[in-house]
C-alpha cells in the first residue's frame, strides 16, 4: 500500500512517500506564508521527482500546525502522535523524542509500541525553539548552518539568564559590546535552549534511548548541549527533519477506508 | 411562544438546561438591585469569592463580588481592554487579571455592565490568595472606604485548635464591624437561619454537581461553570435555595431520560482550575467534537467541598473551619486526596488541568498533581496553558494540538 504524510510546519513543510513501510521518497520545501500552498506543493515536487501521479496515494495524513489546511487529507493527526509512530518505525527501541521544530518544542514519551504515554511542549514563547536560534544567529551575523561547529570551538560558554528571546537578544548585544567571544556567545545560546528544553523534558520523564527529530536536530551543538544536559546520548536519524511526515504516512496505511 | 419548527434542532433543544433563563433572571435582578442600591438606602459590600458572605446577608448588605464580575468581563471578551488600562496605570501583567480588569473597570466605567457599584465597605478574606489582601488595600484607598481583613491560616494537614480560635475571633470582630457600619446590631437569630440557608444552598449545589457522576453526565464542567454564579453570590438566601433545587430537580429528570450533555459521551474528563472563560463554548465545542465530556471539576467543587466541616448548629463557630479549608488553601497532600475522590466518583478517564497564568495559588503545584495522579492513578493528564480573563495569554493552535494529541493517547 502506497501512503503519504505530509507534515505542514511554521517554517517548512515537509513530505514523505511509504510503500509498505519503505521510504520512498521525502521532500522538505520552505512554508512561506501560505499554509494551504505549502502543502499542496510539496507533495506535488515529491511526487514529480518520484514519477507518479497523486492517484498513486492510497491513503494520506497531514500533520503539523498547518494540518487542517490540507484539505485533501484523509485525515489529520496531531504532530505529538505522528513523531511518536515515525521514532517508534526508524528504531523501535526508542522510548523518547525530543522535536525541536521553527515555532516549538516538544518532548514525547512513548512505549514499545510506539504509543504515546505523555507529552508537553513549549509555552508560547519562542525560547526554546528553532526560531531562538535564528533570531540570535541574526543578532550575531553568523550562519545558521554553521552555528553548530562554532560551538564546538568555545572553551568557556557565556552565561544567558533571560528566559525570554527578545530579553535573550539584548542580552547576547550586551556580550558582543563586552567583547565576549563569538564561540563562548554561541555556546552560551546552545546552552540556553538546551536548558529549555531539558525543563520541558523532565517534567515529562526522560526515558532512554531518545532521539532528537526535528530541523534543529541538524544542529550538532543543540544536540551536544542536550546530551550534556540531559546526560544521556541522543539519537538523530538523518530522517529526523521528516520524521513527523514519515509517521503520517505510516499511520496513514492504518486508515479504515 | 417562538415557532419552534424555524431551524431549531429538536435534538439540540432538548439537551438545552432549561433553568438556564431562570438563572439569568435571577442574576439580573441582583446586579440592578445591587446598582440601584444608593437609592434603596442599602449598604453594598465588596467580598472576595471564598469570603464568609452569611453575616452581610445576616445584615440585609449586598454582597457584590469583584471576582465574578471578572468573570462576567472575561466572558464577555472585555478582558484585554480593561487589563490594558491597569497596566497603563502601572500595574504588572502579572497580577491576577481579575484584579486587573477590575481595577481597570473601577477607573473607566467600562465592562458588561458599566462597573460595580461602588462599595461602603469591603470584606477580604484571604483563604483564596494573598493577592486579594492587596487588591482590596488599592480599592479601600480608592473608594475611601474601611476595608475588614479576615485571615485563615493555610492547612498543611491539620487545622490545630489555636488557628481555629484565632479564626473564630475574627468572626466575631467581622460581625462587630458590620455592626458598626451599619448602625444596628447583628440578630442572631436571622444569622442562624442565614446558615441553615447557606448549607442548604451548598448540599443542592453539591447533588447538582454529583449529577455528573451519571453516565451519560446530564451536565457538563462548562455548564456548572455558568450555574455557579449564585452559590457563589447569593450563598444563605432563600432564592439560591429554590434555584438550585429546582436546577437538581432538572438534573435528575434529565437522568431519568436519559440525556447526556454530550451526544456520545464516550470519555469522562475532570477539569481542574478555573475556566476560561472568554473560551468556555470554543472548549466544550473542542471536547465534544471527540466526544469527550468534561463531567466534573475542582473548582465548582470548592464552595461545597466544605460542607463536611460545618455544623448546621453552630454555624458561626464551624464556618471558621469551613472557610479555612477551601481547596486552594491547603496543601498538595490534601489536594490529591480530594483529586483522587472525585476521579473516583466522577469515573474519568483522564484529567484536564489548566495552568492559569493568573491563579498563583491554584496553579502552583499543578505539575507535582500531575505527576502524583499519573504515576499513582495511572490516568493521563494534560496542561492547557492560558488564563481565566487574559486573552493574550491564549493560544488556539497551540491548545488545539494538545487537545487534539491528548485525546489521542485516550483513543488509541
Ligand atoms: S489570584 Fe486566584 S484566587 Fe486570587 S483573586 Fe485571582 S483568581 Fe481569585
Amino acid at each position: 500500500m502506497i501512503t503519504a504524510g505530509i507534515d505542514v510546519g511554521s517554517i517548512t513543510a515537509k513530505a514523505a512517500v511509504l510503500d509498505a513501510a519503505n521510504i520512498v521518497g521525502t521532500k522538505i520545501i520552505s512554508t512561506g506564508y501560505d499554509a494551504k500552498k505549502a502543502g499542496r506543493s510539496v507533495l506535488d515536487q515529491l511526487l514529480e521527482t518520484l514519477d507518479m501521479a497523486a492517484q498513486d496515494i492510497q491513503a494520506l495524513v497531514a500533520t503539523g500546525y498547518g494540518r487542517n489546511t490540507v484539505d485533501f487529507a484523509d485525515k489529520t493527526i496531531t504532530e505529538i502522535t505522528c513523531h511518536g509512530a515515525g521514532a517508534h518505525f526508524l528504531n523501535p527501541d526508542i522510548r523518547f523524542i525530543i522535536d525541536v521544530g521553527g515555532q516549538d518544542s516538544k518532548v514525547i514519551r512513548i512505549n514499545e509500541a510506539g504509543k504515546v504515554m505523555d507529552f508537553a511542549m513549549n509555552d508560547k514563547c519562542a525560547a526554546g525553539t528553532g526560531r531562538f536560534l535564528e533570531v540570535m544567529a541574526r543578532a550575531l551575523e553568523a550562519d545558521l548552518d554553521q552555528f553548530g561547529d562554532i560551538f564546538l570551538k568555545a572553551e568557556n560558554p557565556a552565561k544567558i539568564s533571560s528566559v525570554c528571546t527578545v530579553f535573550a537578544e539584548s542580552e547576547v548585544i550586551s556580550l558582543i559590546a563586552k567583547g565576549e567571544s563569538r564561540e563562548n556567545i554561541i555556546a552560551g545560546i546552545h546552552e540556553s535552549v538546551a536548558a529549555r528544553i531539558s525543563a520541558l523534558a523532565k517534567r515529562v520523564g526522560v526515558a532512554e534511548p531518545v532521539m532528537m527529530t526535528g530541523g534543529v536536530a541538524k544542529n550538532i551543538g543543540a544536540v551536544k548541549a542536550l546530551e550534556d544536559k540531559l546526560e544521556t546520548s541522543i539519537r538523530v536519524s538523518e530522517f529526523a527533519q521528516v520524521n513527523g511526515a514519515i509517521g503520517a504516512a505510516l499511520l496513514a496505511e492504518r486508515l479504515n477506508r | 411562544m417562538s415557532d419552534p419548527g424555524q431551524g431549531a434542532d429538536p435534538e439540540k433543544e432538548r439537551r438545552k438546561i432549561k433553568s438556564v433563563q431562570k438563572m439569568k433572571e435571577i442574576m439580573t435582578n441582583y446586579y440592578i438591585e445591587a446598582k440601584g442600591a444608593a437609592d434603596t438606602g442599602k449598604k453594598v459590600a465588596w467580598i472576595t469569592s471564598g469570603g464568609p458572605v452569611e453575616p452581610l446577608i445576616a445584615m440585609d448588605v449586598i454582597p457584590v463580588y469583584p471576582e465574578n464580575h471578572g468573570a462576567m468581563i472575561g466572558a464577555s471578551k472585555m478582558g484585554v481592554e480593561l487589563c490594558e488600562k491597569a497596566e497603563e496605570m502601572g500595574y504588572p501583567r502579572e497580577l491576577c487579571s481579575y484584579a486587573r480588569s477590575d481595577i481597570g473597570c473601577s477607573i473607566t466605567g467600562g465592562g458588561p455592565i458599566g462597573g460595580l457599584p461602588e462599595p461602603d465597605f469591603l470584606i477580604c478574606c484571604n483563604n483564596i490568595c494573598g493577592t486579594v489582601m492587596k487588591w482590596y488595600e488599592v480599592a479601600s484607598r480608592y473608594y475611601d472606604v474601611p476595608l475588614f481583613i479576615l485571615d485563615t491560616p493555610f492547612t498543611h494537614r491539620e487545622f490545630p485548635p489555636a488557628a481555629k480560635q484565632y479564626v473564630i475571633d475574627q468572626i466575631y470582630e467581622y460581625i462587630e464591624f458590620l455592626e458598626r457600619q451599619c448602625g444596628r446590631k447583628m440578630d442572631y437569630d436571622r444569622m442562624q437561619e442565614v446558615g441553615r440557608l447557606s448549607v442548604e444552598g451548598l448540599r443542592l449545589w453539591q447533588a447538582v454537581l454529583d449529577s455528573g457522576a451519571h453516565k451519560p453526565a446530564p451536565m457538563t464542567a462548562f455548564d456548572a461553570f455558568f450555574h455557579l454564579a449564585l452559590i457563589v453570590t447569593l450563598r444563605g438566601t432563600q432564592e439560591a435555595v429554590d434555584y438550585y433545587r429546582q436546577l437538581r430537580d432538572e438534573m435528575q429528570e434529565r437522568i431519568e431520560q436519559g440525556i447526556g450533555m454530550v451526544p456520545n459521551e464516550k470519555y469522562r474528563l475532570l477539569w481542574d482550575n478555573l475556566p476560561v472563560w472568554y473560551r468556555t463554548k470554543w472548549l466544550s465545542e473542542k471536547f465534544a467534537a471527540h466526544d469527550a465530556c468534561l463531567v466534573g471539576d475542582t473548582y465548582t467543587s470548592a464552595w461545597s467541598g466544605v460542607l463536611p466541616y460545618i455544623d448546621e448548629n453552630n454555624f458561626l463557630e464551624s464556618m471558621s473551619v469551613a472557610y479555612s479549608q477551601v481547596y486552594i488553601n491547603v496543601s498538595l497532600d490534601i489536594m490529591i486526596d480530594t483529586l483522587r475522590r472525585m476521579i473516583d466518583k466522577y469515573d474519568v478517564d483522564g484529567l484536564v488541568m489548566h495552568s492559569n497564568r493568573s491563579c498563583k495559588p491554584y496553579s502552583l503545584g499543578q505539575y507535582d498533581l500531575q505527576r502524583m495522579v499519573m504515576e499513582e492513578l495511572k490516568i493521563p493528564t494534560l496542561v492547557l496553558e492560558a488564563d481565566m480573563v487574559d486573552e493574550r495569554s491564549f493560544s488556539e493552535s497551540q491548545i488545539e494540538t494538545r487537545i487534539d494529541a491528548f485525546m489521542e493517547i485516550l483513543k488509541s
